[in-house]
């Protein structure tokens, strides 16, 4: 910077005179509004702000006018660089904008197409099924047992009133563990874990037993030797099977729909007296549709057995007869999926294709 | 078990015109499961048709088809042969065959019309059984001569063959469940129908229908000249003889050629049961009709007497169906003289003794054999028969002679036979043991409010004989003085034909069902609050969805492997997986054991999907895996009773240790390459990442350890362990001979962990501590140790080495190469320091970093590049 003029000299003053400030006001705008660019724009800032520019000259003259000019002097040119500064910051700011948005223009990317980087997983629909039949019970107060696969024979049968001789026994078609009267099996259902969790735990008592079961069915479109039944065991003082109905009656309309109740139809099972099939309300039709491809017409879709706990079964774990009573019940866990999921064939289940698992989400 | 309507209308009054559909939702509302309807679904013209000619032709795909010209009569309305293509080849020409014409219509709403088809106009349809639907056999036509027996006489071409096969009748099938013996007759088949629908009942063991006239069926006393039976059980089991009613009559003279009526071949047809000769039918028809299987004998190959006892050891039958049987010492046989054996009792005779198409006298057997006896006997032989199904669920004692009186009524009448007047009744049947029963029951088992005069009607619509009061006599009642406490007490005795009725629980079933299920009200019960799911429960699901969240996908498969999978896997000989569970009848001989770890089932999986198109899969399974202990067995000590604790200590002992696994495998790109750029494939590190990713999903840290296991390549496996050395599992990459073994792809990875450590190290609170606010100050250094060291080893010396400020350590670089020495690696780690209360120093740093690398020069004679 240079120090402010010592010495009058009035044929310089010429640039401070008013109309040729305002000439210098009058260049810098209309070079700025010109300006399309920034460099443009810094050039322009260089000419009519930057150290040589005549407004910045002409203020270096206010030094040397007589005290009673610079006042007046001073403020003209002051009011003059303002107004292009302002004219420059302002343009300033347009031209980063459209910058900016040129940039975010040039950047775009195509993302129409599913970026599938890393391969998606999931869960399995018959375990997430488990898992959501396990969690109604949950929320009725019911606790979650389990139990093994291969079990003794004894818990299995026996300790269920099956008898060794009574033909209920041979319909399970049993597979037995080497040699054959090892007295132990692999579970054909999950009631064993009644009689684990009733010798265990005693009662009052209330549990479901989602669980892995075999029978020696080949595997076709409805049969698999290996399959999952979700288990209900209820012991208390005076549980009547209109307790049974209203458990079965809340777990289905969980599952498969509000306000879809259940039916009972007499049945025989060794380890139930009275016992029961149950069937669901069809929950496409609700019994409204003859030609009704999910329930055959009939507005019923059979689910499994329940009944009233066989006296035999609660002295066969130490539960007096006379005080509790109870209801238990079972049903398979694919049918379930495979009415709730629409689903037609078990193979599908078991065969671990990965598209059959992408149909469904981490939540059925 | 199949119901003819018009037969069960016979015993019970089903009102005209009721369709088959709801005569089954009756049966199926008192507790018969309904298996299927027939009948009634086929639309004619079905008829009678004579084979002319037979054209074998050879056919392009390789089948061969048979055009053939049949003779139907008037019923196509021209007279002349009818042409049709069928392609069975178990008749000839001359056979009687049902043909339906165009415009009739098949069950299923298959409609019939003519129709082009390898080269000829096929102008209707030859029929199978299984298309009339009258039963399975879909390879065979029907050749009415064999179908209908002697039934098939004088029919002629064109005649309407529905009638003939009964197709204008219904039949309801139900399922009976394994209590309700009884109900595999019409007899009870039709009492039930009754109970539902409240129709009027005539019980056929009772009472015959003749000529539309009401007869009573009374069957004579026995007489000292019966024919000689000895019941001679000398082991009975559980105290329960083999037999304990044997009744025999005696018809002579019957005209072995008399042929069986249509009327009672058409309700054998439409039970399921083939016409064969007229003495045979005749018992067939009263088993069908009461459920009494009997027997019949030729009464020439008798000599008497028949002995009624256990087989000797080492004693041999064959049995009808042509196969030699080894006895056991508990088979119940009838034996002729107490040598000869006739029969395996209440499952199957002999071939010796059977009537033949020359036999005149017979020797009728309706006897009642117990239960177990005849299910062991059936079971063991793998011998299922019409009789062996009932008796081992119970036939009505009180039948022998009713039944063996109508068998004796029906020959005489329709074979012209003479009944002998001697009758053998052997034997001492048990009677049903009465009931205390609480009225009350009922009601608080089932929660409908039953009147104990509505109980009492339905446990005597059902049989039962109910008295008030305990059924003791006087002075027992004042001796104990008990009377009081048997106030409203009822003594119920079932009747005969119910041996499933024997505690109140099974009385109240019988209130129910008979008052109606549909009844029963919906209450929830209020259970007394529980504690949500288990950690065990909540571990697993938290493990599933973490490998999931990881992009892995959960699968189940079976557990059945071979020992060839475990070769295939390189598992030692002495390698304890190999000692498997072994089940005695698995599906597949090839896959008898159960497996001892996931992933000896796990690539079978792998390949499936590779095989079905997939090419980048990771795979995840969550099971139980089974290790057995040395061979213990497990007592069976049987029904209703607690085993004393040592016996369930036993039980429970004998049961193999089953703990939780979950493995992994994987092949393909852990990141595919597209649009966006690059992939990279799967390699062991991603497995690696994925098992700690188990692990810290439930927080628990594990180490890790170089090692050598099959499957894995020996050069690629770690060990995961607790900190305490506890083995969580391995992970790495497959083997390369086991990847050739499982046809799985190079470079497949895998890992198999033991869930069960997982949960019980993660079962515990989690503690917090205080985040520092301070800032984190880096220090690389680059550490050329030989190539033998270990990663861990290093940063376990670097660890320790800096001290308490060292927050992390990150290995970001591995060099080898011309730079340093031959066998040396120089590794660079990045260390972040980060003090709890202040900002660190350059020099605190910069000590402790010297401190490492002191510490890693110390350990591994490290160098510091
Ligand atoms: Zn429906």
């Amino acid at each position: 910077m240079s120090g402010p003029n010592t010495n009058y000299d009035p044929v310089e003053v010429s640039a401070l005179d008013p109309a040729a400030v305002e000439q210098n006001v009058t260049d810098a705008l209309t070079a700025i509004v010109a300006a399309t660019s920034l460099d443009e724009l810094k050039a322009a800032r260089i000419a009519h702000a930057g150290e040589k520019s005549p407004l910045a000259l002409a203020n270096r003259e206010i030094g040397a006018l007589p005290p009673s000019a610079k006042a007046e002097a001073g403020k003209r040119v002051g009011q003059a660089r303002g107004r292009v500064n302002q004219a420059l910051a302002s343009r300033q700011a347009e031209l980063e904008a459209e910058r900016d948005e040129r940039i975010l223009v040039e950047e775009a990317m195509d993302l129409t197409m599913r970026p599938d980087r890393r391969p998606f997983g999931h869960r399995h629909p018959l375990t997430l099924t488990a898992e959501r039949m396990a969690d109604v019970m949950v929320g009725m107060g019911w606790e979650v047992a389990e139990g093994p696969g291969v079990e003794a024979e004894w818990l299995n049968f026996d300790a269920l009133n099956f008898d060794k001789d009574h033909p209920a026994r041979q319909m399970q078609d049993t597979f037995f563990v080497d040699p054959a009267d090892a007295g132990v099996v692999l579970r054909t259902h999950t009631s064993p874990v009644q009689a684990r969790s009733l010798l265990e735990r005693g009662a009052p008592l209330y549990v479901a037993v989602p669980g892995k079961t075999y029978r020696t069915d080949e595997l076709d479109a409805t049969h698999t030797p290996v399959f999952h039944q979700m288990e209900g065991l209820a012991i208390d003082e005076g549980l009547t099977m209109a307790h049974l109905k209203g458990t079965l009656d809340r777990l289905a309309s969980a599952l498969f729909g509000e306000g879809l109740t259940t039916r009972l139809r007499p049945s025989f099972f060794p380890f139930t007296e009275p016992s029961a099939e149950m069937d669901f309300q069809c929950f496409v039709c609700r019994g409204e549709d003859q030609n009704c491809r999910t329930c055959g017409g009939t507005g019923w879709i059979e689910w499994g057995g329940c009944g009233m706990v066989n006296h035999n079964v609660l002295r066969a774990c130490g539960i007096d007869p006379e005080r509790y009573q109870g209801f238990a019940f079972g049903m398979g866990v694919e049918r379930s999926l495979m009415f709730r999921n629409h689903l037609a064939d078990m193979r599908e289940i078991i065969e671990g294709d990965l598209r059959f698992n992408a149909q469904f989400g981490m939540e059925i | 078990m199949r119901v003819p309507l018009d037969w069960l209308r016979e015993y019970a009054e089903v009102p005209v015109g009721t369709p088959g559909t709801q005569v089954a939702a009756d049966l199926v509302r008192v507790g018969l499961e309904e298996e299927g309807l027939h009948g009634g679904d086929v639309k004619g013209p079905l008829v009678v048709g004579r084979v002319l000619e037979v054209t074998p032709e050879k056919q392009k795909n390789g089948k061969t088809i048979n055009w053939c010209q049949v003779d139907v009569g008037d019923a196509n309305g021209t007279g002349e042969p009818q042409g049709i293509v069928c392609g069975a080849h178990n008749f000839g020409a001359g056979d009687l065959v049902p043909v339906i014409l165009p415009g009739g219509v098949l069950p299923g709403n298959f409609e019939i019309s003519a129709r082009k088809t390898y080269g000829h106009v096929s102008a209707g349809m030859i029929c199978s059984s299984l298309e009339l639907g009258l039963g399975d056999d879909h390879d065979g036509i029907i050749v009415l001569t064999d179908w209908l027996g002697a039934g098939a006489d004088g029919l002629e071409p064109g005649q309407d063959a529905i009638p003939l096969l009964g197709l204008d009748r219904e039949t309801v099938e139900v399922n009976v469940t394994p209590d309700r013996g009884y109900c595999f007759s019409l007899r009870g088949i039709a009492r039930e129908y009754s109970h539902s629908t409240g129709a009027a009942y005539r019980d056929p063991a009772l009472v015959r229908v003749v000529d539309g006239q009401e007869r009573a069926l009374t069957a004579p006393g026995a007489t000292p000249d019966g024919f000689g039976i000895e019941l001679r059980d000398e082991s009975p089991i559980e105290g329960n003889d083999g037999c304990d009613r044997f009744v025999t009559r005696i018809v002579r003279g019957i005209d072995p050629q008399a042929p069986t009526p249509a009327w009672m071949a058409t309700r054998l047809t439409e039970a399921g049961m083939r016409p064969i000769s007229l003495a045979v039918d005749i018992s067939n028809y009263v088993m069908l009709a009461l459920g009494q299987p009997t027997h019949a004998y030729d009464l020439h190959k008798l000599d008497g007497p028949i002995v009624v006892r256990r087989a000797r050891a080492g004693e041999k039958l064959t049995t009808l169906d042509d196969v030699e049987r080894t006895l056991d010492p508990e088979d119940l046989l009838i034996t002729d003289g107490g040598e000869t054996v006739l029969g395996l009792a209440g499952v199957m005779g002999g071939a010796s003794s059977e009537i033949s198409d020359s036999t005149t006298d017979v020797l009728i057997e309706a006897a009642h054999f117990d239960p177990r006896t005849v299910a062991r006997t059936s079971r063991r032989h793998k011998l299922t028969s019409e009789a062996s199904k009932r008796f081992e669920r119970g036939v009505d004692p009180e039948l022998a002679p009713q039944a063996a009186q109508l068998i004796v009524e029906l020959m005489t009448e329709l074979g012209g036979g003479t009944a002998d007047p001697a009758v053998t009744d052997a034997g001492q049947v048990s009677t049903p043991e009465p009931i205390a029963f609480d009225p009350t029951m009922p009601t608080r088992y089932v929660g409908v409010d039953y009147s104990t005069d509505r109980v009492r009607e339905i446990l005597e619509t059902i049989g039962c004989t109910v008295v008030d009061g305990t059924a003791t006599d006087g002075t027992d009642d004042q001796a104990t003085g008990d009377a009081a406490a048997s106030d409203g007490i009822l003594t119920v005795t079932p009747p005969s034909w119910r041996p499933d009725l024997t505690g109140g629980p099974d009385l109240v079933e019988e209130v129910a069902r008979i008052d109606g299920y549909d009844k029963i009200p919906s209450v929830l019960p209020s259970a007394p609050g529980g504690r949500g799911l288990t950690h065990a429960q909540r571990v697993r699901r938290t493990v599933a969805a973490a490998l999931a969240g990881q992009g892995l996908d959960e699968v189940l498969t079976y557990p059945f492997v071979s020992d060839a999978r475990f070769d295939d896997l390189g598992l030692a000989a002495e390698d304890p997986r190999r000692h498997a569970l072994r089940v005695a009848n698995p599906l597949s001989d090839e896959a008898p054991l159960m497996r001892t770890e996931l992933l000896q089932t796990l690539p079978d999986t792998l390949r499936r999907n590779l095989g079905r198109g997939a090419k980048d899969v990771a795979l995840f399974e969550l099971d139980s895996v089974t290790l057995p202990d040395l061979a213990r067995k497990a007592p069976v000590p049987g029904v209703g009773v607690k085993p004393d604790d040592a016996v369930l200590e036993e039980i429970r002992a004998a049961v193999p240790h089953q703990p939780w696994h979950v493995a992994m495998i994987a092949t393909g790109h852990a990141e595919r390459p597209g649009w966006w750029g690059q992939g990279r494939a799967a390699d062991v590190t991603d497995m690696v990442g994925w098992a700690h990713a188990v692990c810290d999903a439930l927080g628990v840290s594990v180490e890790r350890r170089q090692t050598e296991r099959a499957p894995f390549h020996p050069g690629r496996c770690v060990e995961l362990t607790l900190s305490d050395g506890t083995t969580v599992g391995w992970a790495g990459e497959l083997h390369p001979k086991a990847v050739k073994a499982l046809g799985v792809p190079e470079r497949t990875v895998a890992a198999e962990l033991d869930l069960d450590v997982l949960i019980a190290a993660s079962d515990r609170r989690a503690q917090g501590a205080p985040l520092s606010n301070h800032p984190p100050a880096g220090s690389d250094i680059a550490l050329t140790v030989p190539s033998s060291v270990r990663f861990a080893d290093v940063a376990e010396s670097v660890r320790a080495g800096a001290g308490e400020l060292l927050e992390s350590v990150h290995l970001f670089d591995v060099y080898r190469g011309d730079q340093i020495g031959e066998d040396q690696q120089s590794l660079a780690f990045h260390l972040v320091f980060r003090a709890p209360d202040r900002t660190l120093k350059t020099e605190e740093v910069n000590a402790a970093r010297d401190a490492a690398v002191a510490r890693a020069a110390k350990d591994h004679g490290a160098v510091q590049r």
